[in-house]
């Protein structure tokens, strides 16, 4: 019997064959943990006398969710993360600037085709887009995993996603998971690894990647993943880095799903208020008018989508009445996007830039929204509540859709905008 | 591992942005963290599940976010038992390792409403709803002793 890569990567780690369904006692090859869990962590780690871990070397933390400290007590927790890598020897640190964990752990390699990553973040999925399998733990798990070097986890079924054809112009890597999010609904792969196959995937760059393995989560999914091709190895080669001859799913692996999606007809989408997957073609809504429009997160703030905004704003203004923020995913992105002339583009026509990071969208800062607001957001979660207000709205689509968007001042079709369809 | 009170019932996929807003993550202490839970809803809900301990949802409670606050501040407010048609798979992982009883039981969770005296019996896969028996699948045997022990970083967990 054939494996999917959750159990060819799982067998790896559990140093025997393992099959969906089996509960394994595994040290996962990553181990990160962020601003917003490593006050837990510590405390866990001090109230039971732990006094080194079991694999530093496969720990990092990245400062993301609260950079840079908006209150006394986020930085509290960021200085106690600082203390705490002292403590433990822990070498990797990425502070206030550098980014998402995510989009670092992708764009510098440092996370391998064939690994399993661990993170105290739901969002983990999308390191799946480099042929690994990622998902989100709890602070107590992480801090045992930390102390112990073991943790037990089930072996997840697999859904095996084929991607077939070409997207047509004006859509995206976003609105294709969009597509499948209001197909198979929040609770469409809970518990599974989800696969992207098809004759289709080779057409999507490692960050569109990352946006379709980023939302899998909203799915419901434990993992999400690309595996690795001919994509995968460029990226690995760009870098420069030998990722020698990874592990892929076998042809006759068992999967306990099958969907099948046509590229060629997914059109841009939009996610309303407040279901990830009440999703609608954005044709068919009635006239939504903004107050604020968010580029950026680890859905999509990546350089590649902030050029699709930057192509849709230049020499333009945004509408009277309409903020859009605009938060790179990483310093590596803003400073691509600086050389490339993206952010002037996007400055010159009304947008604000801030810090690396998660940005507005988990509602803890840079942007939060008032009560009844409307934001148009390139995130992932539409919840009540999210960006810190329980009357305001939020709809979620592409970097192209927040772009025309906020120069409409309403939800737009992006193919109304020449731009963005060339 | 016995639990029992009176049930407040929630929907399905309540995320955990609206069980713990994330603009609290750093406070740490679960009893903190229970004046928070379900802040986005007012307080009724979390005055009642303090009351009531048993907490019942619908499909995929717990979507969403990571945060284990999401449970420990149930915890801190008192909740015993979280009974749903089914979990998202962090939530349910971070119940399991804080030692939080749960159950996976569509069709009890579908007989249980507001107010309902709830026990159930984890090990046996049995509840009694108003005096009223239902059955379930237990928790596969590594989980019902790791929960049962009170989690991972339980003093009896050594």
């Amino acid at each position: 019997m054939g494996q999917t890569l959750a159990e060819r990567i799982m067998s790896r780690l559990a140093g025997r064959p393992v099959a969906a369904g089996e509960f394994v006692e595994i040290q996962p090859d990553w181990t990160f943990s962020l601003d917003d869990g490593i006050g837990l962590i510590d405390r866990y780690l001090k109230a039971n006398g732990v006094e080194r871990l079991a694999a530093p070397e496969r720990v990092a933390i990245f400062y993301d969710h609260y950079a840079p400290a908006d209150t006394p007590l986020h930085a509290h927790v960021q200085r106690v993360g600082r203390l705490l890598c002292e403590r433990f020897g822990i070498d990797r640190l990425y502070d206030v600037g550098e980014g998402i964990s995510h989009q670092i752990a992708v764009e510098s390699g440092l996370v391998r085709p064939g690994q399993m990553v661990t993170n105290t973040d739901s969002h983990t999925t999308t390191t799946g887009a480099v042929g690994a399998v990622g998902c989100g733990i709890g602070a107590a798990e992480m801090a045992y995993l930390w102390a112990h070097g073991a943790l037990w986890f089930r072996v997840p079924e697999s859904v095996r996603v084929t991607l077939n054809g070409r997207l047509a112009p004006g859509a995206s890597a976003k609105d294709v998971v969009l597509s499948i999010l209001k197909r198979v609904t929040a609770r469409g792969a809970i518990y599974r690894s989800v696969e992207y196959h098809g004759d289709g995937i080779g057409q999507f760059s490692i960050p569109e990647r990352m946006t379709l393995c980023n939302m899998g989560i909203e799915m419901g999914a434990k993992f999400a993943t690309v595996p690795f091709d001919t994509v995968t190895a460029e990226h690995y080669r760009n870098l420069s880095i030998d990722v020698g001859d990874p592990p892929r799913p076998d042809a006759d692996a068992r999967y306990a799903e099958e969907w099948s999606i046509d590229l060629a007809t997914v059109e841009p989408m939009v996610s309303v208020p407040n279901r990830v997957d009440d999703v609608h073609a954005i044709g068919t809504l009635p006239e939504v008018r903004i107050n604020q429009a968010l580029l950026g997160t680890c859905t999509n703030g990546r350089y590649e989508d902030l050029a699709v905004a930057a192509g849709i704003l230049k020499g333009r203004r945004i509408a009277p009445g309409v903020r859009m923020l605009v938060t790179p995913a990483s310093k590596a992105v803003y400073k691509r996007a600086l050389a490339a002339g993206i952010v002037e583009a996007l400055v010159d026509a009304g947008c604000t830039v801030t810090t690396p990071g998660c940005g507005a969208c988990a509602g803890i800062h840079q942007g939060v929204l008032a009560e009844d607001e409307v934001c148009i957001s390139s995130s992932s979660r539409n919840f009540v509540g999210r960006m810190g207000n329980r009357t305001a709205r939020i709809y979620l689509g592409s970097p192209a859709t927040v772009a025309a968007s906020a120069l409409a001042g309403r939800i737009v079709d992006p193919r109304s905008v020449t731009e963005a369809v060339s | 591992m016995r639990a029992e009170g009176v049930a407040t019932v929630v929907g399905d996929d309540v995320d955990t942005d609206v069980i713990f807003p994330a603009r609290y993550l750093a406070v740490l202490d679960p009893q903190d963290q229970a004046k928070h839970l379900f802040e986005p809803l007012g307080p009724e809900i979390s005055e009642k599940i303090r009351a009531g301990g048993v907490l019942v949802g619908g499909w995929n409670l717990g979507c969403g976010s990571s945060r284990e606050h999401a449970v420990t501040a149930l915890i801190g407010a008192g909740a015993r038992l979280v009974i749903a048609k089914s979990f998202s798979r962090i939530f349910f992982r971070n119940a399991i390792n804080n030692g939080l009883a749960v159950v996976i039981a569509p069709e009890l969770a579908e007989a249980i409403a507001e107010g309902d005296r709830v026990e159930a019996d984890l090990a046996a896969g049995t509840a009694v709803v108003n005096g009223v028996p239902h059955a379930f699948p237990p928790l596969p045997p590594e989980l019902l002793a790791l929960v049962s022990r009170g989690g991972l970083w339980s003093p009896r967990a050594a």
